[in-house]
């Protein structure tokens, strides 16, 4: 079967992917969004712990129908065996079920090796991009996908051309808790930006304030993704196409080097191809790069663009530090979802390390999840355990963030040399070994947690931290990212500042594969930001003489 | 222990419930009291467990949520939750279930010199116990992890009385009457009392 030919083929529904097909569309480019799952809303799930996203108990991460997702994994004993990973595949992708914390990343991430210099056995390094290139590109995530917020509090936020497009959500009542405490350590308190709508936006109603919110999709759409808000656009123009149920096992590469198309799996199970002027991937830094490196050619005999074997190495994720206690009073209020207030007195300038993370309340801790959250020593069951549960579940608060983790060329996506999964596509493997700094600076992060509830007069903290001895397995975890570097120099990056494949003009990267460093923050206004760099990018040079055509 | 079979009231309490959501929407008000409440969850048919699995599942897991003034894992349906999920999400787990259920039975002889069953509410506390901290007899369990096991059972317990009960435990919402917590969501229904 042969489908039409379009100019460009965007892989991948999600933050990135659903950007780009926008920018694209609306630039009168006729566009293909391809996805591997499907459409997804609130009555997949529902409001039920055990089959939500933040503890999946009852289910897997949304999928291919019934072709179980599979990757090879190290674990942190040194030992492979294949997993189920958590990554969602839905028209929106994590957007969908997300916390929808909308963080810029600070103008120091963007420049991390001036700042601190090298660190032994890290390829960290600055992006060849700064914050103040990106600047308008979160200014249209912000305002084209929706965020509520305020940075008039937080002098640690970079410049901004104009305010965000609705005003931020009140403080819950933890972060009314928290807030004298930060402010008597002279700390700076400010609401968590969020991709949600504090006021009626985009054509969509405001929050409901559902406790199950993170790790949940929203019953009334109140939460910003791409699946209702540039997706949606996309395809308004006319000009572009979603296609669920498409796996896409790799980008044609021709003897010219030139991309010529992609080939997938449509939902029968059909090898099918799709040719365009150009292929835009955003399939997240392990599936991008699962591609890239399942894309041999005679030019390439170790995949797209992996010439000097730079593709799927960096592979960073971010592990959450921060500590817990219990407060006398009641903190739990029924209106959701918590993670109100924040502070990034520590993201930067911390003697001895290169880095910090933000730190904020956490989300509502549903009841299975709160089962786990014990200070040391507690029974684990039994009418002890029972009675925490009931006495201590409204008296629970949690201050956590994700904290730097730095880039190791060793921590890596490659392709498993045997197995294969459903499709008959080599499995991605996930190795390496954390760096031990990140533990270091994790430490540093969770004591200030640690001292915030100390502050605030809560009982029973407890730290929740890496230790620097523990060997860690890469793996990615949450927020992935880092897995086709972009920089100037072909010799250490994937691709340039644009997204842009080194040796592939035709072929480009929109999503977390290019952080050059992930920041200590959550990582999706930035994905969502890069995806307009790009799809601008593309757009402008498509205007000017039509350099990507076939 | 053992639950009494209330054969056919199921039904009858589904009906009764239906009668009250109806009542409740209709009169206006917010979600918080619109469950009636239903029987003791059914005592079979099991979908993978035998009956004396069953019956032990519901004891050992009685033991990591016991009863106080609000039921515990047995009167939530817990066994119930973990029959469902060995047919299912879990059922990789069942041969793991039908041996480490055999190993406790082992190990309470070897304990105390009787089935689980027969023991006193203690000396089932000191069996598991003997699983959770690695005591149990190395010979009886020479080819499981008795704490791995156990931590399993544990998890698979929380899971039942505190996750929804579509799953099959939490019968009646016994977790979130015991925390304090509005039930069922009703969207646009809830009141939120706090805002």
């Amino acid at each position: 079967m042969s489908n039409k030919h379009v100019n460009a083929i965007v892989v991948g529904a999600g933050a990135g992917g659903g950007v780009v097909a926008k920018v694209l569309a609306e630039a009168g480019l006729s566009v293909v969004l391809l996805e591997r799952g499907r459409w997804q809303n609130f009555h997949d799930t529902g409001d039920d712990e055990l089959i939500s996203q933040r503890s999946p108990k009852l289910t897997r991460a949304p999928g291919p129908e019934n072709k179980p997702s599979r990757k090879a994994h190290e674990f942190d004993n040194g030992s492979y065996g294949v997993v189920t990973p958590n990554n969602v595949a839905c028209v929106g992708s994590g957007t969908v079920t997300y916390g929808a914390q909308a963080w810029r990343f600070m103008p120091q991430d963007f420049r991390m090796k001036s700042i601190y210099g090298a660190l032994d056995g890290s390829t960290l390094d600055d992006w060849p991009i700064s914050y103040e290139d990106l600047e308008h590109c979160y200014d249209r995530a912000e305002w084209e996908v929706g965020v509520a917020g305020d940075d008039t509090a937080n002098p640690f936020a970079g410049q901004r051309a104009r305010s965000r497009p609705m005003p931020a959500f009140p403080y819950d009542r933890e972060a009314q808790l928290l807030i004298p405490g930060m402010q008597r350590l002279g700390w700076h308190p400010f609401p968590i930006p969020m991709l949600r709508n504090s006021i009626p936006y985009g054509g969509r109603p405001q929050c409901i304030h559902m406790r199950t919110c993170c790790g949940y999709a929203c019953p009334v759409n109140a939460k910003c993704g791409t699946q209702n808000t540039v997706i949606p656009a996309a395809l308004a123009t006319g000009l572009c196409e979603l296609r669920t149920d498409a796996v896409v096992s790799e980008v044609m590469v021709d003897d010219q080097g030139r991309a010529s198309g992609v080939k997938y799996f449509d939902i029968n199970d059909r090898l099918q191809e799709q040719s365009a002027d150009l292929v835009v991937l955003s399939a997240s830094a392990s599936g991008t790069a699962r591609i890239l490196l399942s894309s041999k050619s005679k030019l390439f005999p170790g995949g797209a663009g992996n010439n000097n074997d730079w593709v799927g190495r960096n592979l960073q994720g971010h592990c959450y530090v921060g500590a817990f206690g219990l407060m006398n009073e009641q903190v739990y209020e029924e209106a959701g979802p918590g993670a109100s207030v924040a502070f990034c007195d520590f993201n930067h300038g911390n003697p001895g390390l290169h880095g910090g993370g933000m730190l904020a309340n956490d989300f509502i801790i549903m009841p299975y999840s709160f089962t786990h959250q014990r200070p040391a020593g507690a029974a684990r069951w039994g009418i002890a355990h029972k009675k925490f549960q009931r006495e201590q579940y409204k008296h629970f608060i949690r201050v956590v963030g994700p904290v730097q983790e730095m880039p190791v060329f060793d921590n890596r996506v490659m392709l498993d040399p045997q197995k294969r999964d459903y499709w008959g596509i080599p499995l991605l493997r996930t190795s390496g070994t954390k760096h031990p700094h990140d533990a270091e600076i994790g430490q540093f992060i969770a004591g200030k947690a640690e001292q915030l509830l100390q502050e605030v007069g809560a009982k029973s903290i407890q730290r929740s931290a890496p230790s620097p001895a523990s060997r860690r397995s890469a793996g990615g975890g949450q927020h992935q990212a880092g897995t086709c570097r972009m920089g100037d120099d072909p010799k250490s990056s994937v691709t340039n500042r644009y997204g842009q494949l080194h040796g592939i003009d035709n072929l480009f990267v929109a999503d977390g594969s290019l952080n050059v460093a992930n920041g200590g923050f959550n990582p999706v206004l930035t994905i969502m930001a890069l995806g307009f760099w790009v799809g601008e990018y593309i757009a402008r040079e498509w205007r000017g003489g039509g350099r990507f055509r076939t | 222990m053992k639950r009494k079979k209330e054969a056919g009231s199921s039904r009858r309490d589904c009906l009764k419930i239906l009668a009250a959501a109806a009542g409740g929407v209709a009169a206006g008000v917010g979600g918080a009291k619109l469950v009636g409440r239903l029987g003791a969850p059914p005592s079979g048919p099991w979908l993978v467990l035998t009956q004396s699995e069953a019956d032990l599942v519901d004891l050992v897991t009685e033991q990591i949520i016991p009863a106080d003034e609000f039921g515990g894992a047995s009167a939530a349906g817990v066994v119930n939750f973990i029959d469902q999920q060995l047919s299912g999400p879990y059922r990789e787990q069942t041969q793991s279930y039908r041996a480490g259920l055999k190993r406790i039975e082992e190990t309470s002889r070897e304990m105390f010199g009787r089935v689980f069953e027969a023991l006193q509410w203690d000396e089932q506390t000191r069996v598991l116990q003997a699983l959770e901290s690695g005591k149990a007899s190395k010979k009886i369990w020479s080819d499981q992890d008795a704490a791995g096991f156990f931590r399993m059972v544990c998890d698979h317990t929380m899971q039942g009385y505190y996750g929804s009960p579509k799953h099959g435990g939490n019968r009646n919402y016994v977790s979130y009457r015991m925390m304090g917590l509005e039930y069922p969501r009703v969207i646009g229904q809830n009141r939120y009392d706090s805002v």
